[in-house]
């Protein structure tokens, strides 16, 4: 390893100290320190913060007098919208990350046959990721709407026996969400893979070809066990985005029919702004916190671990 | 270029290429049917919606709807449309896209070419940032904003914004910054420059891809935030999607889905002509996002 100039500005500085080269010397900790102390403050602190009020008794301000110990955790478990929402985000996420990754990997491996118009193909796949989740809620909330979407416009061409009221319905309402959500996620994660296709070598498909494989074989033997990483990504991405889902949700039922389609971003708010169970709220924020670590946390600690 | 998945493809059947053109334009079909029906049906007079078909174009077209939606549609208590609120978001915008940039360009040059001991640690805790659920700052950031007199306002959002983007513009130009040649700096270094002359003369003419990256990554999230801006506005302050979600899902009065669909393209148009206009960087940064290292 070659010593770095970061490494020996430092060391010449020390040997003949003059305020000018001490103020160089500390000018780099200087600049960054104000965006890192924000970042202690606003994300580090602020997570001990409403760690702290999720042990409190507060209700619509933070009250750090009474202390509840675990009470707020054992209502939230304890709370059927709570655990609505917990049951909501397990069929969302599975659903969500699942189809987005195959139909992914189907459009990549799809786009890569050298496909005439790929270039309008992708960006045509792609755009719905540039679009806010409420812009998309409104757009699926009326084409899903019985009233005067999907449903209507099948009864107006003649089919009258067509029925699609999911939106409406308790039971499936949550799948109208995962729809969106999917079409709204879907074309990034075809990117994703269309990205590691491309960097499939050569050289391993050659010879897998020479050897007589077919072109079903190359893919599921070889190619696609070489998409490993891009899977993992994806996995990490998509969770993440899941777990967060809130946007979409309240622009599309805003939880409704009734708590049908709660999710636990939703609980978050509604219980904290709207029911002043402050205490509860930042007891589920920890929740989704914990989830949403238990995910990244050893995803960034292995991709920071590579490098060195 | 040829590469190796695309070799594979030459050898498959006539019958298999027109099923896979089938699938993608099926797929095709999909991504756009929302934006179909959004862009016809704003142009449609309401009782054509109600009583006609949601996919069929308009009979009797009408810019009616998108004009009501910019300037006289009904949004909480006032008729003003979503005019204003569209300003109170580029107000927004523009300066917590600066801010953070600008601060996210300082970090990567410093976490990637004046290294100290600990470096890693503390972009390790930025990154950590970027993923955080959001719901857990809500009510220390409402705090804090109260604290300094800035609920309710727009600065109050720039802030909030231009803090947590800081992980991933510091994510983007560190990565960036780190395959940028240290050989440089030294020599630079040994003329006598400085600090900042270094940044300035030496990393910023060669930043410009990532500016480009970071910033419509930047643009693009902020201007489709609905959390922060739905839990920190008040009525002068409140950005165009709280506007947007508030417009359609009113309780009161009819529903105008022609200009409930108007505004939503109005919405979206800011971040599409982004998206149009330079859809490369914008797909880099969502997989500079995406995949770490």
């Amino acid at each position: 390893m070659t010593q770095t100039q970061a490494e020996i500005a430092p060391a010449l500085a020390r040997t003949r100290r003059a305020p000018r080269e001490t103020l160089q010397e500390l000018l780099p900790k200087i600049v960054l320190a104000p965006s890192f102390a924000l970042i202690l403050v606003f994300v580090y602190g602020f997570i001990v913060f409403t760690g702290f009020l999720s042990f409190s008794g507060s209700k619509l301000l933070p009250d750090f007098s009474t202390w509840v110990g675990f009470d707020n955790y054992v209502r939230l478990f304890r709370h059927p919208n709570w655990i609505v929402s917990l049951k909501n985000l397990a069929i969302f996420s599975v659903l969500y990350i699942v189809i987005c990754s195959v139909i992914g990997l189907a459009l990549a491996i799809f786009l890569d046959q050298k496909i005439r118009g790929e270039g309008l193909l992708r960006p045509i796949y792609l755009y719905p990721m540039a679009l806010s989740f409420i812009v998309t809620g409104v757009a699926w909330k009326w084409f899903l709407d019985p009233g005067i979407g999907l449903e209507h416009a099948m009864h107006e061409l003649g089919w009258d026996s067509f029925s699609f009221r999911w939106i409406k319905q308790g039971d499936m309402a949550i799948y109208t969400i995962v729809i969106a959500a999917i079409w709204q996620s879907s074309g990034f994660v075809m990117a994703m893979f269309l990205a590691g296709l491309r960097g499939v070598d050569n050289e391993i498909i050659k010879a897998a070809q020479i050897d007589g494989a077919s072109t079903l074989t190359i893919y599921r033997r070889i190619i696609i066990p070489l998409m490993r990483p891009v899977f993992l990504s994806a996995f990490v991405v998509l969770a993440h985005l899941a777990i967060k889902s809130y946007d979409l949700v309240v622009a599309m039922t805003d939880g409704g029919p009734g708590t049908a389609t709660w999710t636990p971003a939703l609980f978050m708010t509604k219980f904290t702004f709207g029911r002043n169970e402050m205490g509860m709220g930042a007891a589920s924020a920890i929740i989704m916190l914990m989830m949403i670590f238990a995910i990244i946390v050893p995803y960034l600690y292995s991709e920071l671990g590579q490098k060195k | 270029m040829s590469t190796a998945s695309q070799d594979v493809a030459t050898r498959n059947g006539v019958f298999a290429r027109a099923a896979i053109y089938a699938i993608l334009i099926l797929f095709a079909v999909y991504y756009l049917l929302p934006l179909y029906v959004m862009l016809a049906n704003s142009l449609k007079p309401l009782d054509e919606i109600r009583q006609g078909n949601m996919l069929a174009l308009p009979h009797q077209w009408t810019i009616a709807p998108w004009l009501s939606a910019w300037s006289t549609a009904q949004i909480g208590v006032s008729p003003t449309g979503l005019k204003p609120y569209f300003l109170n978001s580029v107000m927004m915008v523009v300066p917590a896209v600066a801010i953070s940039t600008i601060l996210g360009a300082l970090n990567g040059y410093v976490l990637t070419k004046w290294r100290f001991r600990g470096d890693t640690i503390v972009f390790g805790m930025m990154l950590l940032a970027c993923f955080i659920p959001f719901q857990i700052v809500l009510i220390p950031s409402a705090r804090i904003l109260g604290l300094l007199h800035l609920a309710g306002t727009v600065p109050g959002l720039i802030l909030i914004h231009a803090i947590y983007g800081l992980g991933f513009t510091t994510l983007f130009f560190r990565n960036y910054y780190e395959a940028f040649p240290t050989e440089l700096i030294r020599a630079a270094q040994i003329d006598g420059a400085s600090f900042f002359q270094i940044f300035r003369r030496i990393l910023l003419p060669s930043s410009g891809p990532i500016i480009v990256v970071t910033v419509i990554w930047q643009f693009t999230n902020i201007w489709n935030d609905f959390l922060f801006g739905s839990s920190f506005s008040s009525v002068d302050s409140i950005p165009l999607t709280v506007a947007l979600n508030n417009l359609v899902n009113s309780s009161t009065g009819v529903k105008e889905y022609n200009v409930h669909f108007a505004g939503a393209i109005l919405a979206a148009l800011p971040t599409l002509i982004v998206y149009i206009v330079s859809g490369r960087y914008f797909v880099r940064g969502l997989m500079a996002g995406a995949v770490k290292g």
